[in-house]
């Protein structure tokens, strides 16, 4: 694997890059120590806010801290402005092509996705089928992760649009730099993140159901206190000023949704949810889930409720669609796409899965439903015995795995034990979409793999966090 | 509000007032059992501390005879005590988690912070005397502080006002339950007067209540068993009293009930019980009997937790 590309030094590392110069200027004015004591200032911070997540199935760790960067990552305007479009562009092909899947398919007449692999799909929803959703809007909120390889591009990793997660940190992240390093702040114009509250509940607000009052009400619908990501469930709930929610609070009666409160039942109009489509009603979907409000799904089809994000969305997130954005966005913006795409071999198709199968050494495979770096197989790190398991795996099931070459993900300055170090990034912007138009806050959450050599930035896989700067000149 | 914060609003306060509770308590027994035998009497002061506590039957699930050593384990840390204050800390904690939204947060740092801080003594322990007593005052520290952040920065709101329903309500049934223990040293028998023996039960039962001083400026006179039963009592103006208790319960419900434009069970039931203190003289209560007294309303007070639970919290 070539070296990386460094989002500080380029290539060479002969040059600084533009948007980087101030900050290594001040890098090489302060002294280590202070690095160090401000980093431990900063983890105390967090620890006492109680920004946590859990870890599923690691009980020593049920609520650990991401380990947090104090390096900030920087993007330059221009470079953002290349950004924003491109994601614009791609929320808004993601939003048509659902509405598409879950009404006419054009799509599928033009024979542009093979249709068993929408139909034959667990993530496809048929209660979706011909059910209009208030304004058309499926992706209310989509994390779009975005990785470079070199200066001139962003390439597309994947499209969350399930229930994607991690603004929290972005907001949190900026709130605690911005504490600790005044300085740094004074010498930069960063763009700020801190409206990103207003612009969700003004969108989510925007697709209230045509028949709710002038004020909607809005809940948070979270699973409870032992969801990984509770923490940034109720803190996007006191930040919006809305309900927090758990599917025991609600009740659906007459097809409208109520939740019990000290003042008697009180209509709610826009569930931001939290919960996955499995967990929501337990009349249509698991029967099990104690997470969910029974009829939820028959007020959502008599058009009383709006969900966000909408129910089936997970098809696209599903990894093997994920080859056809390309597509899909010529298919409806007739546009050249902006953001492009990692190639992906589809194992289901037999060519591919041969090249593969030949290539597992050199490749990354991953789980077409897979998320959080789960499951998935980094050819070059990865011992001789888990390809061969990897193997047999992608033999018996093809249709669930797509492979990718291993790239080298740009790298950024963090901080280690050794001094700072170039470490693998990632970048999660968070677009919005409400009834009227797109919007995305300047930034997003930058994961970086603190691991040297590493290419997995999740945080369940001992990733970090930095804060995400957008230069405004 | 949603049924559910209120609820959890209403049991944080309940636990955090406990734990200070037996935090004080234990720190009372302490004192008590420290003096010379000759000073206190042949009763087992930590079998009436369990009993105030409340959980006299299941430490005996436990344990053959109560003693300074389980006692404190028993009441401070053990897991199978349901209200032992390490079991009130993380209760409070993970109620606190559930309604961050509606708390502040210095009250959500308050809690969190002590919940990281004991962490280290759960695992540790407290060896020594000195470190239990670090320990009881770090508890009692977090319930003022817990207190106090509500109460300076706390919308006045209906989350305060169950918030605070929770506080008074706990704070009734504790104090209660000192006087249902120890009534039987404040009867007003001649010969006991001024004992030496029930003297330094009396200081111990103001000291769970942290009135002793309280006492002095309000009565101006040495330790008299009646006037001790009148403060913890009739007196409004000591704030763990019980008719202090139910003035601010009987203010609270009516506020929730002006704001949400609707009395009920809760409001009646609670008025019932301030205007019986209100106009109860001590004489008559002690003909009736005090430990009547004292059972009938630790009854009615668990009975007005049913009534706000109804009326509220489902």
């Amino acid at each position: 694997m070539a070296v990386a590309f460094d989002e500080m030094n380029g290539h060479g590392g002969i040059e600084i890059r533009q948007a980087y110069q101030e900050l290594s200027r001040w890098l090489k004015e302060t002294p280590p120590d202070a690095l160090e004591y401000r980093r431990q200032e900063a983890e105390l911070l967090f620890r006492r806010i109680g920004i946590t997540f859990a870890v599923y199935g690691d009980a020593e760790a049920q609520e650990r801290l991401i380990p947090f960067d104090v390096i900030p990552r920087i993007l330059s305007a221009k470079e953002w402005a290349l950004l924003e479009k491109g994601l614009k562009q791609r929320v808004l092909a993601l939003n048509l092509f659902l509405r598409d899947i879950y009404h006419g398919r054009d799509i599928l007449r033009a024979n542009i996705i093979p249709e068993d692999l929408i139909f034959q799909n667990p993530v496809f929803r048929p209660e979706m089928n011909g059910q209009d959703v208030p304004h058309d809007v499926y992706v209310h909120i989509a994390g779009i992760d975005i990785i470079r390889t070199d200066p001139e591009n962003f390439i597309v990793l994947e499209d969350n649009a399930r229930t994607p997660s991690g603004v929290s940190y972005m907001l949190e992240n900026r709130e605690i730099m911005m504490r600790l390093f005044p300085d740094l702040f004074a010498r930069h114009r960063v763009a700020p993140v801190e409206r990103y509250p207003d612009e969700l509940l003004a969108a989510l607000r925007s697709v209230a159901p045509r028949g709710a009052a002038a004020e909607p009400t809005v809940a948070l619908m979270t699973p409870g206190i032992y969801n990984s990501a509770y923490y940034e469930h109720s803190f996007l709930a006191d930040k919006l000023g809305i309900e927090l929610v758990e599917g025991r609070d609600l009740i659906v009666k007459n097809d409208e949704v109520f939740m019990r409160t000290t003042e008697g039942l009180k209509r709610v109009d826009v569930i931001y949810r939290r919960v996955d489509d499995d967990f929501l009603d337990p009349l249509t979907f698991r029967p099990d889930s104690a997470l969910g409000v029974p009829g939820l799904m028959s007020a959502y089809a008599a058009g009383n409720i709006t969900l966000a994000n909408a129910v089936g969305t997970g098809i696209a997130d599903d990894k093997a669609i994920y080859s056809y954005m390309p597509d899909i966005v010529k298919f409806y913006l007739s546009e050249e796409p902006i953001l492009k795409n990692v190639q992906t071999w589809r194992c289901r198709e037999p060519q591919d899965l041969a090249y593969v199968l030949d290539n597992l050494d050199d490749l990354v495979v991953k789980e077409v439903h897979g998320s959080g770096g789960y499951g998935m197989l980094i050819g070059p790190a990865a011992t001789k015995a888990t390809i061969e398991a990897f193997r047999d795996k992608l033999k018996r099931e093809p249709e669930g795995f797509i492979a990718q070459p291993t790239l080298a993900l740009s790298t950024c300055p963090t901080c280690t034990d050794k001094g700072l170090a170039p470490r693998h990034v990632d970048l999660r912007p968070f677009v919005l979409t409400g009834s009227e138009h797109v919007t995305i806050v300047p930034g997003g959450l930058t994961r970086v793999a603190l691991k040297e050599g590493s290419l997995v930035v999740n945080s369940s896989q001992g990733g970090g966090t930095k804060d995400t700067w957008i230069l405004d000149e | 509000m949603l049924s559910r914060t209120a609820e959890n609003l209403y049991w944080l306060a309940r636990y955090i007032e406990r734990a200070e509770y037996l935090a004080r308590t234990i720190d009372a027994t302490l004192r008590v059992t420290a003096l010379p035998a000759a000073y206190i009497g042949k009763t087992n002061e930590w079998d009436s501390a369990l009993l105030t506590a409340g959980v006299g039957q299941s430490f005996y699930d436990h344990y053959q005879e109560a003693n300074e050593q389980n006692v404190v384990e028993y009441l401070s840390f053990a897991t199978e005590n349901p209200s032992s204050i390490r079991n009130c800390i993380e209760a409070a904690r993970l109620n606190a988690r559930s309604v961050r939204t509606a708390l502040t947060g210095e009250m959500w740092d308050t809690i969190n912070a002590a919940w990281i801080e004991l962490q280290a003594v759960w695992s540790k322990g407290t060896g020594s005397r000195e470190d239990l007593a670090k320990f009881l005052r770090f508890v009692q520290e977090t319930s003022l502080r817990f207190d106090g952040s509500a109460y300076r920065t706390m919308l006045r709101n209906d989350a305060y006002w169950f918030s605070r329903l929770g506080l008074h309500l706990e704070r009734a049934d504790n104090t209660a339950r000192i006087l249902d223990v120890k009534y039987h040293v404040l009867l007003p028998e001649e010969e006991h007067v001024g004992g030496p023996l029930d003297y330094y039960q009396w200081t111990s039962i103001l000291r769970s209540v942290s009135a002793l001083t309280a006492y002095h400026w309000v009565y101006r006179e040495t330790l008299k068993p009646w006037l001790i039963a009148d403060l913890l009592i009739l007196n409004d103006t000591l704030p763990r009293s019980l008719a202090s208790c139910y003035g601010n319960l009987v203010r609270n419900l009516d506020q929730i009930g002006v704001a949400y434009g609707r009395q009920g069970a809760a409001q009646r039931h609670a008025r019932g019980i301030r205007n019986r203190l209100e106009h109860s003289h001590m004489d008559d209560i002690f003909q009736h009997g005090v430990h009547e007294f004292i059972q009938e309303f630790i009854a009615d007070n668990s009975r007005l937790g049913e009534i706000i639970t109804k009326q509220y919290l489902l």
